[in-house]
């Protein structure tokens, strides 16, 4: 494994989210390393997903800061995140069911001519141009995932390890710094997660994508992560190596509820 | 898993063609029958075509609203009423009081360069901008608050906006002239022929606009463009995650079905030269519009003017049934009766074929087929056939 860089690519400082009285998310800190992969684990209801939203703009934080390389991202909207080079995929995949997977992935790329209606009126040669590397590169990404011979099919038509697939690939079509997965592993196949995590390493190590992955799978997260974090009740609750953080007894306590003590 | 298909021939291939042609034997039998006059037959079918055209074109606007778009508007009434109002208040010579009461008339303003005939055509385009222009502001306007609701809620106040206008148009005596109607509305190009052959110049002014809205638009939903707009219909939040400004999109999609639904319902103040308060109800401006693109298949342009004809067609036949001596169970129910034939209709198309006559098709950006077109094309050597679509790696 690559060392990561030293400096921290995110930093989630004293952010909480409250829905009316509940605190999903309740004064969390916490840094992700530039070049890492990071792994964000904690009992279900901790606030991961939750924090995930708060990252990608999905959710506004109800205090608290968020910046992305040394700039606060938290308020802006999603698509403004997307544009500083953080994507995300769902937890529960959501493709764009009746358009086709060459189409949901041509759909990624920023700042694409053809989506000023005027372009495509007047300017064809323009789009056509841009098209044609767009193309190029949705052929590449969906070669990468190994998913070519489906190109023309509906995503909806895709089974449940191909759609978190799709998400993957999706986030490969705009040359993300920070890529969150939330849970890329679940509902995969073993032989799919197998390629899944060769996947992530190979662009880590290719293209020096950061990750912070949510997973339950800790076979996945130990494989994977230099770093796992463990959220509890909405705030960071431990750090380390995926051996630490297995032997701490205040992360047993949080997943087990306290009766192994 | 992809065998290919033996050639059949199915139901839903030929039901577009069959239904088009369906409605065009009834129209042109019963007008037939009852005037026993070919003159009178084509007379009456030009009239017919001609505003069947211009619903096709406020169809098409709705299409890019709710078939592209998602955003589902149920005050079609609002853009068409106010298209036809814009339209017909530029065009008009001022109001001479008395029973005349209405703003703007500028028709006689607007002959610049009477050398050049600028009264046959000239107001006619400054209307339509003008017609579009409003209407899309106007969509922007009501798209500030409307567009961040959710969709039944945004249904609901679109109705509202429509019927608000409406009211404005009938309370506002000096405004449009309340519900005496605006009559007299000139017509583009009207001296060209007599007034008996303006209606085949008409057909032609509306098919013109109506082959240009269906390029245009058909160039811009197949398009990144139009990608994103099913992608917003499809799901709000992957396209937000996918870095679209989902609000500022769907503003556009909104806007420019308004703008085309106006450019619409100025060619229908043209066609049919009087309007009043009571052309643009619920029914006829919104409800039959939203049949037109659910019968013809919404997603798909050709659906929505397919839908059009045939929508435009079957509610011309009812009426014309009215020509024969009915029964008078039958003949004092008849506006109700056709109501709920219009009703019954849109329930059998939504049961048997809730995808329309003609379903939206699986096809891509224009350039991506481009794209896909040129990888499918078969080696130099290769055989004829073309190449198979990799069916057999897709056991997986």
């Amino acid at each position: 494994m690559s060392t990561p860089d030293a400096a921290p690519i995110l930093v989630v400082d004293d952010v909480t989210k409250a829905f009316g009285g509940v605190r999903a998310v309740n004064g969390c800190s916490l840094t992700v390393s530039g070049g890492s992969i990071t792994g964000l684990i904690g009992p279900n209801g901790a606030g991961k997903t939750t924090l995930f939203n708060l990252i990608t703009g999905f959710l506004k934080p109800t205090s608290g800061r968020i910046s992305f390389r040394g700039t606060r991202i938290d308020g802006l909207p999603p698509h403004a995140i997307f544009q500083k080079g953080i994507v995300r995929t769902f937890q529960i995949p959501r493709e764009l069911k009746s358009m086709t997977l060459l189409e949901n992935l041509m759909l990624v790329p920023p700042a694409q001519s053809g989506e000023r209606i005027w372009n495509p009126w007047f300017f064809a040669w323009r789009v056509s141009r841009q098209e044609e590397a767009i193309f190029a590169k949705a052929m590449q990404v969906l070669e990468f995932v190994d998913m070519l011979h489906l190109r023309d099919e509906y995503a909806a038509n895709l089974s449940g390890g191909q759609k978190k697939l799709l998400e993957l690939a999706r986030t490969l079509m705009c040359n993300p710094q920070l890529i969150l997965l939330d849970e890329p592993g679940a509902g995969v196949n073993r032989v799919l997660m197998k390629k899944l995590v060769t996947d992530i390493e190979r662009l880590r190590r290719e293209l020096n994508i950061t990750f912070f992955l949510i997973e339950h799978d800790m076979d996945l997260i130990t494989r994977l992560c230099d770093t796992v974090i463990v959220m509890s009740e909405g705030a960071k609750l431990a750090e380390g190596s995926a051996e630490e953080v297995k032997a701490d007894a205040r992360v047993l306590e949080a997943y087990l509820g306290g009766q192994y003590r | 898993m992809r065998l290919p298909a033996p050639r059949r021939i199915t139901v839903a291939q030929v039901l577009p063609g069959l239904a088009a042609a369906a409605v065009t034997a009834v129209i042109l039998g019963i007008s037939f029958e009852r005037s026993g006059d070919v003159g009178a037959v084509v007379s009456f079918y030009t009239s017919f075509l001609t505003v069947a055209a211009l619903l096709a074109i406020i169809s098409l606007g709705l299409n890019i609203q709710w078939g592209y778009t998602g955003v589902f508007n149920f005050g079609v009434a609002a853009f068409f009423l106010v298209g036809a109002y814009t339209a017909a208040i530029v065009t008009k010579a001022p109001a001479t009081a008395g029973f005349e009461n209405y703003v703007g008339g500028f028709g006689e303003d607007l002959n610049v360069v009477p050398a050049l005939a600028t009264d046959q055509w000239f107001p006619f385009l400054v209307a339509l901008l003008a017609s579009a222009t409003i209407c899309g502001v106007l969509a922007f306007v009501l798209s500030i608050p409307t567009l961040r609701l959710r969709e039944d809620y945004l249904a609901i106040a679109m109705i509202g906006v429509a019927e608000l206008l409406r009211r404005i148009t009938i309370e506002e005596h000096g405004l449009v002239n309340g519900t005496r109607a605006l009559g007299g509305i000139p017509q583009p190009l009207s001296g060209l022929t007599s007034n008996a052959d303006y209606k085949y110049i008409m057909l032609a002014l509306a098919l013109a606009a109506l082959l240009l809205v269906f390029v245009a638009l058909e160039r811009g939903v197949r398009s990144p463009w139009g990608r994103v707009l099913r992608a917003l219909r499809e799901d709000e939040l992957t396209t937000a995650a996918s870095g679209k400004n989902v609000y500022a999109f769907k503003t556009q999609g909104f806007v420019l079905g308004a703008v085309i639904m106006g450019i619409g319902g100025a060619m229908f103040a043209f066609q049919s030269r009087a309007i009043s308060p009571n052309t643009f109800t619920h029914f006829f401006a919104t409800f039959l519009i939203w049949t037109m693109l659910i019968v013809g298949g919404s997603g798909n342009n050709r659906g929505a003017v397919l839908g059009a004809y045939v929508v435009w067609g079957f509610w011309q036949a009812t009426q014309l049934i009215q020509t024969y001596d009915l029964p008078s169970v039958i003949a004092l129910r008849i506006s109700f009766i056709r109501d709920l034939t219009l009703g019954a209709l849109i329930v059998i198309v939504l049961l048997l074929m809730p995808r329309g006559l003609l379903p939206e098709e699986r096809r891509v950006s224009i350039w991506a087929e481009r794209q896909v077109r040129r990888l499918r094309r078969p080696p130099r050597d290769g055989p004829d056939a073309p190449a198979a679509p990799a069916a057999a790696d897709e056991a997986a």
